[in-house]
């Protein structure tokens, strides 16, 4: 299982920026109680049925999406929409990962800030249309 | 075959042709007699040949009346003639002292230990026999046991080495000097043994001489026991693994083999390539003359300035060589599509061939047991075979022109051939049918009669399937860095060689495999859909 780090982060924004717009989002954790919340669900993942997501626009994609956003929390605070695929939490990839490995690492509890790079198919629909304009 | 006489008296090309074709055959370390060198010693060894040798005036001057064999002579006498005429050379009585003195020795030594038992207990009988205490009982169960022990030596010995010998080896074979040796001392000492304590003292005790006796043949049966292990049972055990590549045209296989020595290795992979690899088609090897000939087309090399051409050669040869690698040609778009047009033409003639033959065969069917026929209308196969083959002949050697196969089969070959598919695949009278078209009665169906007799000019077979002449059996050399009677090792490399190819035959031992156990339980087998879950962060 590779993952990558900061460092090839510059190698991955690359290639993505030539098909589509990325968006950083950062999120502070709320506290309640004993745990950390981030306030969304995610859904996805490798070990996941592709073609059962109503989100992805290509339906081979294993990819981590945000299925739900709660109403008034961090997440929504901080930008994240529903449907956004979620492709680096804190420098780490989320391409290409276990549904349970996503979730680790977007509940670390020494972490209270995770920054994300999300996608989202308005942004590329925007940028497509800019661009042939 | 290197320098030839050309346009002199065929016997003396047939004696000279021999010589060379004996050198050939011996090979590295021959620890034989050497080869017979014909009229060096004034026919000391009298070699019938088929045409008697004019031999001439002195044998150094056989230099100035032969010729250089160039590119133009070698096409003048085909490669059959020249396999044939050493062939013949070959096949002539060549007497080999060693190999009948090692039999011969085996054989002196198996008959002395037959008859030493028997020896033991005869003498008392003969010379001192009034003294001798009488033996009842035990005795006779004693020679009893003696006799079965006896004949069943006789038949373990006849099952084991009394084989035709199905290779000439180069060296000695060590097992079978150690079991020559081992029961000669064995002999021996029984024999010393007999010679101080029994003869010489007049023993007495008949059954103790008996016994003695017995002992001998229990010790030769375990010898033989020991004959079996080591020259049977040790080379059945896979241990290596060799490659055979054939350099000519790269056809290889792997086999895999137990403990041998070098030399039973090589012949071990001769067997097999006999019925393995396909036959040799040097035809089949050039690349078409178009393609080739525009390689080599000059460049020029120019040294401007220096004038120190000494070490340059190199330097110049080297440049030529990159000057060509990096030149834009397009030959192998010619190669491209010489290949496909050759594929195109044999598929052509193939199904030409297909159709004449089905055609043929349509014309012969089988004899029905109630068929009243006139006698003169029925053939055996061989007629058979005459009559339909008239309409596939021009077929057939178009499609063996076109492959380049006509060298391997002669026109008896192919009736043979189709008078043996007639026997086997219908009863043998068959009744000349008039335009019986479409019409079997009994028998297989026609399409395989038809696909068996084909499959043989289809594809090339393994070098056994065609005539004698073709397999030069006599023609392996074995080269090798290491003694001949040395056991394969990992990483051994030999080679068998022959004039217009070599087998390069490597070993790699046989991986130790390590095997573990996992333990499953049938009850562990559980799976669950493959959901999109949700979760909550």
């Amino acid at each position: 299982m590779s993952e990558t780090h900061l460092r090839f982060l510059p190698v991955i924004t690359i290639y993505f920026i030539s098909f589509s717009f990325q968006q950083r989002i950062e999120i502070h954790k709320l506290r309640q109680g004993d745990n950390l919340i981030l306030g969304f669900s995610i859904g996805g993942g490798i070990d996941q049925d592709p073609t059962q997501n109503p989100f992805s626009e290509d339906k081979t994609d294993k990819g981590i999406y945000v299925t739900r956003v709660t109403e008034g929390g961090p997440a929504e605070v901080a930008g994240l929409q529903i449907g956004d695929k979620i492709m680096q939490v804190n420098g780490w990839d989320m391409t290409m990962v276990t549904h349970d490995q996503a979730r680790k690492r977007l509940t670390k509890r020494n972490e209270e800030v995770v920054r994300l790079l999300v996608t989202r198919q308005s942004l590329q629909k925007a940028v497509q249309q800019s661009m042939m304009s | 075959m290197g320098v030839m006489a050309l346009g002199s008296t065929p016997g003396f090309e047939v004696w000279w042709m021999g010589d060379a074709g004996v050198g050939l055959g011996r090979g590295s370390g021959a620890a034989d007699s050497p080869p017979g060198r014909w009229g060096r010693g004034g026919g000391t060894r009298s070699q019938p040949l088929r045409n008697p040798p004019i031999r001439p005036p002195q044998d150094d001057n056989w230099g100035e009346t032969t010729t250089v064999v160039t590119g133009t002579s070698e096409h003048s006498i085909s490669h059959d003639d020249i396999t044939r005429i050493t062939k013949d050379m070959e096949d002539s009585a060549h007497l080999d002292c060693s190999r009948h003195l090692g039999v011969s020795l085996a054989g002196a030594l198996a008959l002395l230990a037959f008859l030493t038992p028997l020896a033991f207990m005869l003498l008392p009988q003969l010379l001192w026999r009034e003294e001798l205490e009488p033996c009842g009982t035990p005795c006779e169960g004693l020679f009893i046991s003696v006799a079965f022990k006896l004949l069943i030596l006789l038949l373990g010995s006849w099952a084991l080495f009394f084989r035709r010998p199905k290779a000439f080896f180069p060296r000695i074979f060590v097992f079978r000097a150690l079991l020559m040796v081992l029961v000669f001392l064995l002999v021996v000492s029984y024999w010393l043994f007999y010679g101080v304590r029994i003869l010489d003292s007049r023993d007495r005790n008949y059954q103790g001489v008996v016994q003695y006796a017995v002992s001998l043949v229990d010790a030769l049966l375990f010898v033989h026991y020991l004959a079996v292990v080591l020259l049977e049972l040790r080379q059945l055990q896979p241990q290596f693994t060799l490659k055979a590549v054939r350099s000519a045209d790269g056809a290889s296989r792997f086999y895999n083999v137990g403990h041998l020595s070098i030399q039973r290795a090589a012949v071990w992979i001769l067997e097999n390539y006999y019925h393995d690899f396909p036959v040799y088609n040097p035809a089949l090897l050039n690349l078409p003359k178009s393609v080739l000939s525009k390689k080599m087309s000059g460049f020029k090399v120019y040294s401007l300035g220096e004038e120190n051409t000494t070490n340059n050669s190199t330097g110049q040869s080297r440049a030529v060589i990159a000057a060509a690698a990096r030149r834009r040609d397009n030959s192998h778009n010619e190669y491209y599509y010489e290949e496909a047009e050759h594929e195109r033409r044999v598929r052509k003639r193939r199904a030409r061939l297909v159709v004449a033959v089905e055609e043929a065969f349509t014309h012969i069917k089988r004899l029905q047991e109630d068929d009243q026929k006139n006698p003169r209308e029925i053939m055996d196969p061989r007629e058979a075979a005459q009559a339909i083959f008239a309409s596939m002949a021009r077929a057939m050697q178009k499609y063996l022109r076109t492959t380049k196969q006509q060298p391997y089969h002669t026109m008896e070959s192919i009736l043979q051939h189709l008078e043996f598919c007639i026997t086997h695949d219908m009863t043998p009278k068959v009744r000349r049918g008039h335009g019986e078209v479409g019409r079997v009665s009994g028998g297989l169906p026609k399409g395989l009669v038809r696909r068996a007799f084909l499959e043989r000019y289809l594809m090339a077979g393994p070098t056994i399937q065609y005539h004698k002449d073709r397999w030069l059996a006599k023609q392996w050399t074995l080269v090798s860095e290491e003694p001949v009677t040395n056991g394969l090792k990992d990483g051994v490399v030999f080679v068998l060689k022959r004039q217009d190819f070599s087998l390069v035959v490597s070993t790699k031992k046989i991986p130790f495999f390590k095997l573990s156990e996992e333990f499953v339980d049938p009850k562990s087998h559980k799976f669950v859909m493959r959901l999109q879950s949700e979760t909550s962060v």
